[in-house]
């Protein structure tokens, strides 16, 4: 139930304590990677002790033993400013959190949670495979039961900032006799065991957000593995729905709606013959256009935030939401290369250009991450339309009679 | 401000959807294509009987007294259905622009009987050859007398009274005109859509009685947006009916030993026809929550749900049909009459390309980075 003038109480709390604590954060700051991720652990540090880590968490588990609604409140405030956060700690805070506490033992949600809560560890993720991504069941990394431990096999691929984890979340095939989706075992490894090695994965943007990961004979003890055998799938689940969840508010936090706007202002600056971009129809059909879904998603944002704040989460249309924010990146950046014509390929000494390109490149792996285009039109097409699930060809059989 | 409905707004909604279903089935609008009828007159009373005509028109008028958005909710389900009835035309134009335009004494004199049913209005904007923004207009109006041609007119053979978009002294301004008077001539027009028909009036100096509590720019953009709004509605119904005819015939039909709906070039094809369907009400939920507002919000959203909207239904109703393959153009497929419907409402009240040029304009007017 909430109670407005407690609500209000504990956010003047919490902003007095932002004010003393996170003063060095008001303005947005620029770091270099090794500097911000010690920044992120010392901020998470701060907050544990003051009880602000993981609020709505138990205190057994390194939380802050507080209510949900403290939570977002602590949140919203924390969102005035700008405090170091790297993509690690999303990963580690939602996605191997969940998975532990709902699949793993309450000793072990304890152990981690109060590491990871504490700020001392944070986590990457070992999921995808060179060949095994949207089919992500297909893995082959092995894992090889030898007394109390461990042994695993095998390359990852696609962990973000896995150079700077210390723990990683994993999934590997325990036992390759059954059909894929039941042979696989989740796990918890220790990113400097002997055998892990990462190495960065230059992208087509030229820099290296994402690592390859090798593991060679990597030994983890039968205590690091979440959940039972064969569980391994069902924890993915739950971590990927974790994701998605988050990639959603993380969209509403941030107001997007200027940018078709800022295109029509550009287009107007662009000089055309006596006249502006803007003057050309086609031009405008493609703005209008644009801004039509733009919007569209805006406010279906919208209904998506208060269906699932009215309970049961977000409903299967919530695919629609990357699928149609990616492919519009693309078109618009795209489009404000166009705008310049043959210079519109190029930076010069009057006109800085690299963003555009940046986000150009970018675009192509939005739309493959976290649920390639093709994988949510499927999802559309079964969960929201009832159709028909895809004819699988490896539907029951055993993994090591796939053909591949 | 939520876009989720009330229980009250679900009711309503169901409740149009049972009696479309009951009165104006598929084979009931191929009737009336064969026996070339403008209407279905029964689902008209029907409606005048429970208060739907009335949604938005105020109690002091016979009305309920309700919102734009009800009249959006009762709109979508007609759309949904093809309903024959000029609930468009009737309600959300004429009646809508009265209560916005009228003195109370007009709206005393004219919503009453439409609130019932008794009699139907139309609204007349449309001139030979030009488009929505086109001015000046060739329809004017002196001493109290109406001249010009107006076409297409939604309606124009079965209303009793239109509300007509003409020039006064340079400036925009609304009346009302009788239509069983000498001075007006009606001649139908041969469309494709035979379940919306549509005529040519002509007033040759004809009585009429100007709404005088607004007129101007002002007044006709206030107008067009809410219209737009409601438009939408109505696409919205169609699309998702078109989307959902198409899903259970893919389920239905089997082909190459397998259902038509498990082959990935149709999933993908209906999961793009839903995204662009989804947007489209997602759009046409602000639009009407924006329409209190004014301004350049309220003619964003509304351009906005009008093109989102317009792209929605005809992708859907030409997916549709393309699902259905050659079933789909037979008559007794009933792929065609959102065939025909989502390719006359795209050209209702202004094409896309017009409402693109008014949302560029209103969005090159307001701050780049407005909140």
């Amino acid at each position: 139930m909430s109670d407005p003038a407690a609500d209000e109480d504990y956010r003047q709390v919490v902003r007095a304590w932002l004010v003393e604590n996170a003063a060095e954060y008001a303005e947005p700051r620029e770091f270099p990677e090794t500097e911000l991720v010690a920044r992120s652990k010392a901020w998470i540090r701060r907050k544990h002790d003051a009880g602000y880590s993981a609020i709505a968490e138990p205190v057994a588990a390194g939380g802050g033993g507080g209510t949900p609604r403290q939570a977002a409140i602590f949140d919203r405030e924390e969102g005035g400013y700008h405090t170091p956060t790297f993509t690690g700690v999303g990963i580690g805070f939602a996605m191997a959190m969940a998975a532990i506490k709902r699949h793993g033992t309450a000793q072990q949600y304890e152990r981690f949670g109060t590491l990871t809560h504490r700020g001392d560890i944070t986590w990457c993720q070992l999921f995808s495979e060179p060949a095994a991504g949207s089919d992500l069941a297909g893995l082959r990394t092995r894992a090889v039961k030898d007394g109390e431990n461990w042994v695993v096999n095998g390359q990852k691929v696609w962990s973000s900032w896995a150079h700077h984890a210390d723990w990683g979340i994993l999934i590997a095939r325990t036992d390759p006799t059954v059909p894929k989706h039941k042979g696989l075992t989740f796990f918890v490894v220790d990113m400097n065991s002997p055998g892990v090695e990462v190495r960065p994965i230059r992208q087509i943007t030229g820099k290296s957000d994402f690592n390859e990961t090798f593991l060679t004979d990597v030994v983890i003890p039968d205590a690091n593995r979440i959940g039972a055998e064969g569980e391994g799938w069902a924890c993915c689940m739950t971590v990927l729905a974790t994701e998605r969840g988050r990639t959603r508010s993380a969209r509403s936090g941030s107001d997007r709606s200027g940018s078709v706007r800022s295109l029509v202002h550009q287009a107007a600056a662009t000089p055309r013959q006596g006249g502006s971009a803007l003057d050309s129809r086609a031009v405008r059909a493609k703005l209008a256009r644009w801004y039509a879904r733009e919007q569209g998603l805006k406010n279906f944002g919208k209904r998506l935030d208060e269906q699932a704040r009215s309970g049961g989460g977000f409903p299967p249309t919530v695919a629609l939401v990357k699928l149609v924010s990616a492919n519009l990146l693309q078109e618009t950046h795209a489009f404000l290369m166009d705008l310049d014509e043959y210079a519109g390929a190029f930076s010069s000494d009057e006109v800085d250009r690299e963003e555009v390109f940046y986000q150009y490149l970018w675009s192509s792996a939005m739309r493959i991450a976290g649920g390639a285009d093709e994988v949510l039109r499927n999802q559309l097409a079964e969960r929201v339309l009832g159709m028909p699930g895809e004819m699988r060809a490896d539907k029951g059989v055993p993994f090591n009679e796939l053909p591949y | 401000m939520s876009f989720l409905p009330t229980h009250e707004q679900t009711l309503l909604r169901d409740q149009v959807q049972a009696l479309c279903e009951e009165q104006v089935p598929p084979e009931t609008l191929r009737e009336l294509i064969t026996a070339n009828a403008p209407w279905q007159p029964e689902l008209w009373r029907a409606m005048g009987e429970l208060g739907l005509l009335g949604a938005a028109i105020p109690e002091a008028c016979g009305g309920v007294g309700l919102t734009p958005k009800e009249l959006a909710i009762i709109n979508q389900e007609l759309g949904r259905a093809v309903a024959p009835v000029p609930f468009l035309s009737s309600i959300c134009m004429a009646a809508e622009a009265i209560r916005l335009a009228g003195t109370a004494e007009q709206q005393a004199r004219w919503l009453p009987d439409l609130a019932t049913g008794k009699r139907v209005a139309t609204f007349a904007w449309a001139e030979p050859f030009t488009t929505l923004l086109e001015r000046p207009l060739a329809t004017t109006i002196e001493g109290g007398r109406i001249g010009g041609a107006k076409t297409p007119v939604p309606d124009a053979g079965i209303a009793d009274l239109c509300v007509v978009l003409a020039d006064r002294g340079g400036e925009d301004c609304l009346a009302v005109v009788e239509l069983d008077q000498d001075a007006v001539q009606r001649k139908p027009l041969h469309g494709f859509d035979e379940l919306r028909q549509h005529g040519v009036i002509d007033f040759r100096q004809a009585r009429c009685e100007v709404l005088e509590a607004a007129s101007g720019c002002a007044l006709t953009a206030a107008l067009f947006d809410e219209f737009a709004t409601l438009l939408a509605f109505e696409q919205v119904g169609g699309a998702e009916a078109a989307l959902f005819m198409a899903r259970d015939y893919s389920l239905e039909r089997y082909i190459f030993g397998r259902q038509l709906g498990s082959y990935q070039a149709v999933k993908h094809k209906l999961a793009d026809v839903l995204t662009a369907l989804e947007l489209a009400r997602a759009n046409a939920l602000h639009a009407a929550d924006s329409l209190a507002k004014g301004g350049l919000d309220r003619r964003a959203a509304a351009a906005a749900a009008r093109i989102g909207a317009t792209e929605a239904y005809e992708t859907a109703a030409r997916e549709n049909l393309q699902v259905h393959g050659g079933i789909g153009f037979t008559w007794e497929a009933n792929c065609h009459f959102h065939y025909r419907r989502a390719r006359l409402l795209a050209l209702s009240l202004g094409s896309v390309e017009v409402w693109a040029d008014l949302l560029i304009d209103a969005l090159a007017a307001s701050p780049p980075l407005a909140a």
